[in-house]
């Protein structure tokens, strides 16, 4: 294994110089070079996702993990065009668009004008463009900016942001150890529980209670993640399975809390914890928002998490345990280890949200403390393509969506669930970087590829070393 | 059943031939130790109270006697049975022999038998209708099992589905709005099961075609039903009821004196289209996965895609019908719930059963017949749980919630039986 330049070898890529590939320099013209089609190169992918079809294909594609992965693409522009960053945002740009035609679609000045379509079609172009636009602006002057309130709604942005991307880094950090952890919710909620105990049953002096605070959190969420990582490492019960089940356990265990003597605020009907103390919760950045010292705390974290992913033994363990177990194994990384840290690691940092909630923003527990944040983390992390500052913009933006969906509800009257649609959509389209080039015709060389078959062949052939 | 689910596997048979000389030692310790915990709990510290429990609701054809079992007897003797059959098991073992595969669903009827016996012996108001507990079990397994055998159709083909809470969802929403349009629930129903497939085939094109990991599809397609459905009723369902969200019921069809039999009559036959529906589905399902070429075909997509490709099944053609069938019967589920169980429909009405109609589908091991099962026990803590903060029991009723996941984790992590997937599922097939 070549460790010292801190690359993860993929099990059989060659570095660029396979026999068949029959481009040695890079800066060939793309007519000269028989380009590979995109077909070619997700077949190439998969090839090596899937140890040619062996084991199911890597969370983090391969491509996107380290180096070259034994494909050339064509010249500067088409490398633009057909890398994930470009590919990112037209998906971005398509989802929102769709949610336009979404948001129109049940507009009745829309579903009016359309009536006399083709007396007027101005009319309902005109409306159909008003429909699309007014909710995005106002969920940007929700979430960005807005004259009335300046730059105040950016700052709002960024407190909901702040527990997402905790729990995203820990959905991130999982995957790249090859671990779908769906389990974030639960995490965080188990974090919280275990945060806001310490924090309005204990009382302590005011530094003191909130590194405990978030200690108790932070072993809260590890926790519970290592169960599923300790379940997976044993038994091999598979752990989208356990921690989709440990999610509703922690939701119905904190529901048992709330209704204890020992959860319950004195004198409450309703299933509300007391308010933690004062010197347990993070102090607030500036005054008139509710953001608070956990953005500080997400920031470091991510560099952290780009630390330990990056230049870190166990960090460099993690990933070559996602990208093949099996060599990693050879390798002499201690497979099963590394399996309970990843998911006590993606714990913990769920559990920096859970604290963030807490102690940050809500400072009192209650049945839905989590939101939705562990299920938005898992498209935060998608989106975020699994990297630490991928994740990190990632969350702002859906934290942009969060905070702006709220004053997009109440502006324009569309529902807030729209949010949920194009979250959804910017990541299915993401996932899928061929059905996007193809929608913007991007796919250069398919006409001239017209006998793909042979052409697959050869560059799985290629991907994998000739070893069919 | 076990021969012929076995059979036709190479590597199942396999490794059935090597166990028969060393049994798993699993069943036999997991059984005894729930008989001691039932004994020594449900028994010997069990409640003082007699549990009654009626059989007949007055306006039945047949009385029957309501069956009153008293608290700490009723405990000491179903524990002496449950320690009768893990001690058979343990016999069975010391003989080389596995135990037989009724003696685990027998053992846990029994125990969630004697379970409820200490839960209603223990509770301040010591009666609950029996007929009715089962009754309402059935009612909400009947969107569980649906969903379950979706989960059975897609992983057995090699396909992981976690979109089944979408498919569902979806499925009661296209039913809500079909019919209320159509003023048919019929067509409601025909439209659900066509929202779902389309919901599968969206998991199928990206899953196969696209090659994108199964379990991020899954997800991803929950999250956008969910947001697709709510914001379809904020903007379309709220502001007009009466004219997008009144779908009325679909009528109940008792079957003439059969629907008169105590107890299991309203279950088997006092039922909508849709009950009568999944005792077909399973059988159906069951039948044509391990009885007819198409079945064996798919469980070789399932275990051995190379292998399939090689005799000349289309792999991914298989696996895209499979996965549209699937999606279509999680649709009908979903349909229960907005044209039978109340008939309107509201935000998230699934509630998350999508998700215990994956636990049912591990738990029951990849089987029809076993994810029926697991569903109906399913759906019987889910009623349990409600009853339960009726007639007021020292057990929190959130604990009962927490029993098909808890159940489902020690199913999967091997603790009572080893759950086996497909071998196939999740993996993509590159033809080449």
């Amino acid at each position: 294994m070549a460790t010292e330049d801190g690359k993860i070898p993929d099990s059989s890529a060659p570095e660029g110089t396979a026999p068949g590939d029959s481009v040695p320099g890079a800066t060939v013209p793309a007519k000269a070079a028989p380009a590979e089609s995109p077909q070619d190169v997700q077949a190439a992918d998969v090839a090596l996702d899937t140890a040619g079809g062996l084991h199911e294909p890597s969370l983090v594609p391969v491509s996107s993990q380290s180096g070259d992965v034994g494909h050339k693409q064509g010249n500067v522009l088409q490398q633009i065009m057909m890398g994930s960053g470009f590919v990112s945002i037209l998906a971005v740009v398509v989802a929102l668009v769709l949610g336009g035609l979404l948001i129109a679609s049940t507009d009745s000045d829309v579903a009016r004008t359309a009536g006399y379509f083709f007396g007027r079609p101005s009319d309902f172009l005109g409306a159909l463009w008003s429909a699309m636009t007014s909710s995005y602006v106002a969920l940007f002057q929700g979430a960005v900016f807005n004259p009335r309130q300046g730059f105040l709604p950016l700052l709002e942005t960024m407190t909901v942001a702040t527990p997402l991307i905790c729990a995203a880094l820990g959905v991130a950090l999982a995957f790249r150890a090859g671990l779908f952890n769906i389990g974030a919710q639960g995490q965080v909620i188990i974090s919280a529980t275990a945060a806001a105990y310490a924090g309005f049953a204990w009382h302590l002096p005011s530094v003191v209670h909130l590194i405990v605070v978030i200690v108790m959190g932070i072993v809260g969420g590890a926790i519970w993640g290592a169960i599923a990582g300790v379940l997976k490492a044993r038994t091999g019960a598979h752990e989208v399975i356990v921690t989709i089940m440990l999610n509703y356990i922690a939701l119905f265990f904190l529901d048992f809390l709330l209704n204890t003597p020992a959860f319950r605020r004195p004198g409450e009907n309703t299933p509300i914890s007391p308010r933690i103390d004062e010197s347990a919760a993070y102090p607030p950045l500036i005054p008139g928002s509710r953001l608070h010292f956990g953005f500080i705390v997400v920031v470091l974290l991510t560099i952290a998490v780009w630390w330990l992913l990056n230049r870190s033994t166990i960090g460099f363990e993690f990933r070559a345990v996602g990208a093949n177990p099996a060599a990693a194994r050879t390798a002499g990384v201690k497979v099963p280890l590394a399996m309970i840290l990843a998911m006590a690691f993606a714990g913990a940092l769920a559990g920096f949200g859970g604290v963030a909630q807490v102690a940050g923003t809500e400072k009192v527990l209650t049945g839905g403390i989590a939101a939705q944040i562990g299920f938005d983390s898992i498209t935060v992390a998608l989106l975020g393509r699994s990297t630490p500052w991928g994740t990190f913009f990632a969350g702002l933006l859906f934290g942009a969506f969060r905070a702006g969906a709220v004053q997009m509800q109440i502006q324009t009257g569309t529902p807030i669930d729209i949010v949920l649609v194009v979250q959804s959509l910017i990541v299915l389209f993401i996932a899928a970087p061929p059905l996007i080039r193809s929608i913007f015709g991007l796919n250069p060389g398919r006409k001239k590829n017209k006998p793909a078959r042979p052409a697959r062949r050869s560059a799985v052939a290629t991907a994998t070393g000739g070893a069919k | 059943m076990s021969a012929a689910t076995t059979a036709p596997r190479p590597p199942a048979s396999g490794s059935a031939i090597a166990t028969a000389e060393r049994p798993p030692l699993k069943v036999p310790i997991a059984l005894s130790t729930l008989s001691l915990i039932a004994l020594v709990f449900f028994g010997l510290l069990g409640p003082g109270q007699t549990a009654e429990m009626r059989i007949s609701d007055p306006g039945d054809a047949w009385m029957l006697p309501d069956l009153l079992i008293p608290g700490q007897a009723g405990g000491i003797v179903l524990g002496v049975l449950l320690l009768a059959m893990a001690a058979y098991s343990v016999y069975l073992w010391t003989r080389g022999e596995r135990s037989p595969k009724w003696l685990p669903i027998v053992f846990t009827a029994v125990f969630v038998f004697a379970l409820l016996v200490w839960i209603v012996a223990g509770a301040r108001q010591p009666s609950i209708s029996l007929a009715g507990l089962i009754a309402g079990s059935v009612t909400l397994a009947v969107p569980l099992v649906f969903g379950s055998l979706s989960g059975v159709l897609c992983e057995r083909v090699g396909v992981i589905n976690i979109a089944i809470e979408g498919q569902l969802l979806g499925g009661a929403f296209t039913a809500a709005l079909v019919a209320t349009i159509t003023g048919s629930p019929y067509i409601g129903l025909l439209a659900a099961a066509g929202a779902g497939a389309l919901v599968s085939m969206v998991l199928a094109v990206f899953s196969i075609k696209y090659l994108v990991n199964q379990i991020i599809v899954g997800v991803v397609l929950n999250v956008l039903v969910s947001g697709l459905t709510g914001f379809l009723f904020g903007t379309l369902m709220v502001p007009n009821k009466a004219q997008f969200n009144t779908p009325g019921r679909l009528d109940i069809l008792p079957i003439p004196l059969l629907a008169d039999i105590p107890i299991i009559g309203p279950i088997l036959f006092r039922q909508s289209i849709a009950g009568y529906l999944m005792y077909i589905a399973v059988a159906v399902v069951w039948f044509a996965l391990f009885k007819t070429r198409w079945g064996l075909r798919v469980r070789a997509v399932g275990e051995h895609p190379q292998a399939a490709d090689t005799l000349g099944v289309n792999v991914n053609a298989t696996r895209f019908w499979n996965v549209t069938l699937g999606g279509a019967i999680a649709g009908i589920g979903g349909a229960i719930f907005t044209l039978v169980t109340i008939d309107s429909f509201t935000k998230e009405i699934s509630g998350g059963r999508g998700f215990i109609a994956l636990a049912a589908l591990i738990f029951g091991r990849w089987n029809p017949i076993g994810a029926f099962l697991a569903s109906l026990l399913f759906g019987f803590a889910y009623n349990l749980q409600s009853i339960l903060g009726i007639i007021g029991t020292p057990v929190p009723s959130q604990f009962m919630a927490m029993l098909p996941y808890l159940v489902t984790i020690f199913a999967v992590a091997g603790v009572v039986g080893r759950s086996r997937p497909p071998a196939a599922s999740g993996i993509p097939y590159v033809k080449g």
